[in-house]
């Protein structure tokens, strides 16, 4: 495994993301902890990777990880080691910061003793989020300092020193990247790995119990810290000038930072650049001379204003007379991200120059859309297609984050509405008193360990008449499928606990339960019909592993997938497979016939279930 | 040097896979090599788009008509990156569609595979190949991606031998027989044609 058996100097091509796990290992880390999230997924799951390679191989893990029950968890029980004097991280993507933010917001009064990164990876362009969220605010909310790297290399080098300046100034520390830098692959030349500690020691100190009279004595502490991290961003080898001449100065951070310097070769002119890498305390002297040096200020940075706005309380207070051109102007967006097109265009707009880029190909012809959708095979499917099939007209599906928020899609049309992690089980009890409509909510497995169990309590403590579906497919699909509190192993490959779905909801004091396989559609429909018939909080726990898992075993024991084929001569072109059922592998011939797409199917065979009229058939396995 | 390629496909086609090795060639040839990805959501079927740009780059996304080659797994997605493409781009896409369901519950058709051709070979340099076919006769529609490698090594444009790329295919991919012959497969039909050509 190379990220971790390469040598010091070697170069590798590392995802940002694995290139802050090998900071990390570089840096002697002893513990890290996450909840998994995209785009930060990788980080966690390269140490994952790390330890049960080690473990197979009968070598030492260096360090203690764990795939945590959600983010506040994760980040608690790095703090603990922290406080425990060991260099530990945490990593989630950005909405797992407002998970973890109780906890973040007062640990930043307690302060650190072993270096502590908490790693934030936010998603501008939703690529795969419910929001667009700028954690760069947490820093500044929480008074944290940030680093932002802007290439895979970078992410490496910081994430080593990030421990250095954590431990300096006794506080955790924020290192924010993007979808663009955690999902880029860059080539990264490597460090030497440092020895770990693996245990501390916890000193008992006052300081730590928050009570009032300790946190009003802590916040002055903490604004004197940030002080000293000022000075520190100074002269951070992060902050720094690109000299290309010219009177106009670009002010850039993250993947900001390469766009700037493609966009100059591509528009042919000169500009200045001050890259910022250490970003909270933003470097006041440094930003303020770099004004004073140039008359026209280009501010890139994806989202909020936020180093624009810094810009110009710094020239209002240094009384520096410059022009600040960014998202205020109208030049750039405070929507999605950014990318070499979009800068560019505004740096030839600010400039008044000729945008060189060539117009691209053209299409008159209207391309069908191909968002995601659930996998050929998917469990989940089978379960939709039941609850539907049970449900009245206007029953109201609250869903959640995971694979099976993709049931929005026709037809199954099974997602209604949607805030966060565990929100589908609250949304539900506040319907059930809102309306008379009937209500079918669902989340994963994962979601219910994460943050559902705490809205089934409410359900069953005011007796709320909803239908509230864990949709257990036995692991963490959508971000890469990592293993959670029901499964029975941990994120180092050791043997765990798992713990019983069907036990915990019984325990909360459920009184309908009911375990079905959702590939048997009978009884899984008969399933929802009573529980919908119940009075009072029903729960109906769908157990199915991800096909993808069945798959990847069943071809690991030699066995073969079925393949299934439709019998034209039985069809009678009712299109139920297609139209309600809507398994992706389907498609209309050109004579609109319904065939399956072979390159496609995962042969769950549940459409055989589906058609009435036994038209769809195994015809045979694929290996 | 610059080359900027963009890869596009469906998700589950590999395209993520061909995009790393193209990297990790690149990476053993000393070229300076970006590589951006998409992962989670965004891979669950829907459309995928890498980008791969080398040389001296600072940034990962490929610029409006500006990439040298689209290499494609699907013909509709090929069509779909061609605003990243000029005059001179070369195109080269697998002919097998993968209809999306959206084209059952919208009122948008897939456009017949001619047609969409057609448009391609209007704005740039169309190379159409049917890797399906060819990945069959390795052994694994699977390897699909693997041909289509093969048939980009064949053109001329990437800046390291067609040795490295196999090499780190064998390297890193399971089915090391089905993968060769796939690759091999590719490379030559293209190979064949250009002898056609002379």
């Amino acid at each position: 495994m190379e990220i971790i058996d390469a040598k010091p100097g070697e170069t590798l091509l590392l995802l940002g993301n694995e290139a802050i796990t090998r900071g990390a290992l570089e840096a002697g880390i002893d513990f890290a902890t996450t909840y998994p999230g995209t785009p930060s997924s990788e980080i966690a799951d390269t140490f994952s990777k790390i330890a049960r390679y080690l473990k197979a191989k009968g070598k030492d893990v260096p360090f203690y990880f764990e795939y945590s029950t959600n983010e506040k968890v994760a980040l608690e029980i790095s703090a603990a080691a922290s406080l425990s004097g060991l260099r530990s991280l945490t990593c989630m993507k950005h909405v797992g910061l407002n998970v973890a933010s109780d906890a973040f917001m007062t640990f930043m009064y307690v302060g650190c003793r072993g270096g502590n990164i908490i790693v934030t990876a936010d998603d501008p362009g939703c690529h795969s989020s419910q929001n667009e969220q700028d954690n760069r605010y947490y820093a500044i909310f929480g008074n944290a300092p940030m680093l932002e790297p802007s290439n895979p290399q970078e992410a490496k080098d910081m994430t080593v020193d990030a421990f250095d300046i954590s431990e300096e100034l006794g506080l955790p520390l924020i290192l924010r990247t993007t979808t663009r830098i955690s999902h880029t692959r860059g080539i990264v030349r490597l460090g030497r790995i440092k020895r770990s500690r693996r245990k501390g020691r916890f000193e008992k100190n006052p300081f730590m119990v928050t009570v009032p009279s300790v946190a009003r004595a802590r916040h002055p502490v903490l604004l004197e810290k940030m002080k000293e991290a000022e000075k520190l961003s100074e002269r951070s080898r992060y902050n720094k000038i690109i000299e290309r001449g010219g009177g106009v100065g670009i002010v850039a951070s993250g993947v900001s930072v390469g766009y700037a310097l493609d966009s100059l070769e591509i528009l042919g002119i000169q500009a200045d650049i001050l890259k910022l890498g250490f970003t909270n305390p933003i470097p006041r002297e440094m930003c303020g001379r770099f004004m004073e040096e140039h008359k026209k200020i280009i501010v890139l940075e994806e989202l909020e204003p936020i180093l624009e706005n810094r810009l110009k309380t710094i020239a209002h207070d240094l009384g520096i007379d410059v022009e600040v051109f960014g998202k205020d102007s109208g030049h750039f967006s405070r929507l999605y991200e950014y990318n070499l097109d979009i800068v560019v265009e505004g740096i030839s707009k600010i400039l008044g120059v000729e945008n060189p880029l060539p117009e691209g190909g053209k299409t008159k012809l209207k391309l069908p859309s191909r968002p995601p959708v659930m996998c050929p095979g998917c469990p989940h499917r089978a379960s939709y297609y039941s609850a539907k099939r049970a449900s009245p007209r206007d029953t109201i599906y609250p869903t959640d984050i995971g694979c099976y928020t993709l049931g929005r899609s026709p037809p199954l049309k099974m997602a209604d509405v949607l805030l966060c992690m565990g929100s589908n089980a609250g949304m539900a009890c506040g319907f059930s008193k809102a309306t008379d409509q009937k209500i079918i909510s669902f989340m994963g497995d994962s979601t219910f360990f994460h943050a559902g169990i705490p809205a089934i309590i409410d359900a069953v403590h005011h007796n709320h008449d909803c239908v509230i579906t864990i949709l257990d497919n036995r692991t963490t699909a959508m971000t890469g499928h990592q293993p959670h509190p029901g499964t029975d192993l941990t994120g180092m490959g050791e043997p765990a606990r798992a713990i019983d779905i069907e036990q915990v909801v019984r325990g909360l004091g459920v009184e309908y339960v009911r375990t079905v396989d959702p590939t048997d559609l009978k009884e899984c429909e008969k399933a929802f019909r009573e529980a919908l018939d119940f009075k009072g909080p029903a729960v109906v726990i769908c157990k199915h592993p991800c096909i993808l898992i069945e798959n990847r075993e069943r071809r690991k024991r030699g066995e073969g997938i079925p393949v299934y084929q439709v019998n034209q001569e039985r069809c009678k072109r009712c299109n139920r497979c297609i139209k309600e059922f809507g398994c992706p592998a389907f498609y209309f011939d050109e004579d609109g016939k319904v065939r399956i797409n072979e390159e496609l199917c995962n042969g769950c065979g549940v459409c055989a279930q589906v058609c009435p009229f036994g038209a769809i058939e195994k015809v045979g396995e694929r290996k | 040097m610059k080359l900027d390629i963009v890869l596009a496909g469906v998700g589950g086609q590999g395209v993520l896979t061909m995009a790393s090795l193209i990297g990790r060639s690149a990476l053993r040839s000393g070229i300076n090599v970006l590589v951006s990805e998409i992962h989670g959501m965004a891979q669950r079927g829907g459309s995928v788009r890498c980008t791969i740009r080398m040389g001296n780059v600072n940034s990962p996304l490929v610029a409006r008509g500006s990439a040298d080659c689209i290499v494609s797994t699907e013909p509709l997605e090929a069509l779909r990156e061609i605003d990243r493409a000029n005059r001179d781009t070369i195109v080269l896409t697998d002919v097998n569609p993968v209809v999306p369901p959206t084209v059952i519950f919208e009122d948008v058709d897939y456009p017949s595979v001619e047609t969409i051709l057609d448009e391609i070979r209007r704005n740039c340099r169309l190379i159409e190949i049917d890797a399906n076919e060819l990945a069959k006769k390795a052994g694994d529609i699977i390897s699909k991606n693997v041909v289509l490698l093969g048939a980009l090594s064949a053109i001329d444009i990437l800046p390291f031998s067609h040795k490295i790329l196999l090499e780190e295919i064998r390297k890193t991919l399971p089915y090391k027989d089905i993968n060769t012959r796939a690759f091999n497969l590719g490379r030559k039909e293209i190979m064949r044609r250009k002898d056609e050509k002379r």
